[in-house]
């Protein structure tokens, strides 16, 4: 239960009042702390595979291809630049609306509402993954290699099939992990708990997987 | 067990996420979903109109970071948290920053290095794809 007393506090006195004695630092459901732990982990481990990229960049001798034609796609007759990986950007960011509104209604424990967007957001995802497979498809058929391309630096490929493999496997186990919630809210399994949190612990896992993408658009695909 | 103890804890627990929703109109998550919007197709119109060189790297990186703050503070709802729960999470990643600079610095150094003792190959010019489409063109030719 939180303490309203504290909330009158300046920002300095309430880390202090938070952190002293025994007890509780965190005025948060125990599910979502651990979740914001997990995040942390994932982000140095992101982290890891982005700043590998940046040593590689800078360390090759080799040039390194134009991001913007290797992901190019032929539309309507006209070569659009990046144009896959915009509309990948825009599925993402899709989701996470439908997710904030989800965790919204989470709040009035609308079940109708939370499901339906939890599935929307779960499509989306999943479409996403399906683009990534094709991008995958064509990169591989054009003779992308983990070890070697045609277009440049071999580093191109193992940067590529690693950081977008490891976000892939993020939304496909977030579209599982949707899918799952928004199948038991809809069973009134937290009803029964009387406990609606998850929606809000589910939601945070899927906006740090487009936040990932935030990263990964900017430093691998535009720069 | 106290069946009204329960009963009242269930109907607190009501009224926060009540309170919660209150706070939280769905004017500011469509907003910001707008917004989000708006900043990545200015991010991808960076690389539609080419831009390059410094301009090209600063607004990159100022539409990304725009974008990671709307999510985070917004989204993630972080901007409604307590300070000890901000520090907890925004803390950690700052280290980060350590990490880039150290390996930038490395980085510089070892490609020094290959210079010196492996010499820069001639063909450092950065490839078309267009180029390399034309090649297997002819080669097939």
């Amino acid at each position: 239960m939180t303490d309203h007393s504290l909330q009158k506090t300046g920002h300095l006195q309430s880390v202090v009042q938070d952190w002293s004695d025994q007890k509780q630092a965190f005025h948060v459901p125990w599910g979502k702390l651990m979740m914001w732990i997990f995040l942390i982990s994932d982000t140095f481990i992101f982290s890891c595979f982005l700043v590998g990229y940046m040593n590689v960049r800078m360390t090759t001798t080799d040039p390194w291809p134009y991001p913007s034609e290797v992901f190019a796609l032929t539309l309507f007759g006209k070569n659009i630049p990046l144009i896959l990986i915009a509309i990948m950007t825009f599925i993402l960011i899709t989701s996470s609306g439908t997710m904030a509104l989800a965790v919204r209604y989470s709040h009035f424990r609308d079940k109708k509402k939370i499901a339906l967007f939890m599935f929307c957001t779960a499509a989306l995802g999943a479409s996403f993954v399906g683009m990534q497979a094709f991008e995958w498809t064509k990169l591989i058929g054009e003779g992308v290699r983990p070890w070697s391309n045609p277009f440049g630096a071999p580093q191109f490929g193992s940067v590529f099939f690693m950081v977008t493999g490891f976000h892939g496997l993020h939304v496909s186990i977030g579209v599982l992990y949707l899918s799952i919630v928004a199948s038991k809210v809809l069973k009134g399994d937290y009803d029964r708990k009387n406990n609606y949190d998850i929606i809000e612990i589910a939601g945070l896992y899927w906006h740090f997987v487009d936040l990932v993408w935030v990263f990964i658009f900017a430093f691998f695909y535009l720069w | 067990m106290d069946h009204s103890v329960l009963a009242q804890t269930g109907n607190n627990q009501t009224r926060n996420e009540q309170a919660m929703a209150d706070q939280h109109p769905i004017g500011v998550y469509l907003k910001v979903w707008i917004l989000l919007f708006v900043l990545s197709s200015f991010s991808y119109m960076v690389d539609y109109f080419d831009f390059q060189g410094i301009v090209r790297w600063t607004l990159i990186i100022i539409f990304m970071l725009l974008k990671a703050g709307f999510i985070v503070a917004i989204f993630m709802h972080v901007m409604w948290e307590r300070m000890a729960l901000i520090s907890a999470i925004l803390a950690p990643p700052t280290v980060l920053l350590v990490l880039i600079g150290l390996m930038s610095s490395e980085a510089n150094y070892t490609f020094g290095t290959r210079i010196d003792h492996l010499g820069q190959p001639e063909a450092a010019v950065r490839i078309h794809v267009s180029d390399v489409h034309a090649g297997e063109a002819a080669a097939e030719h």
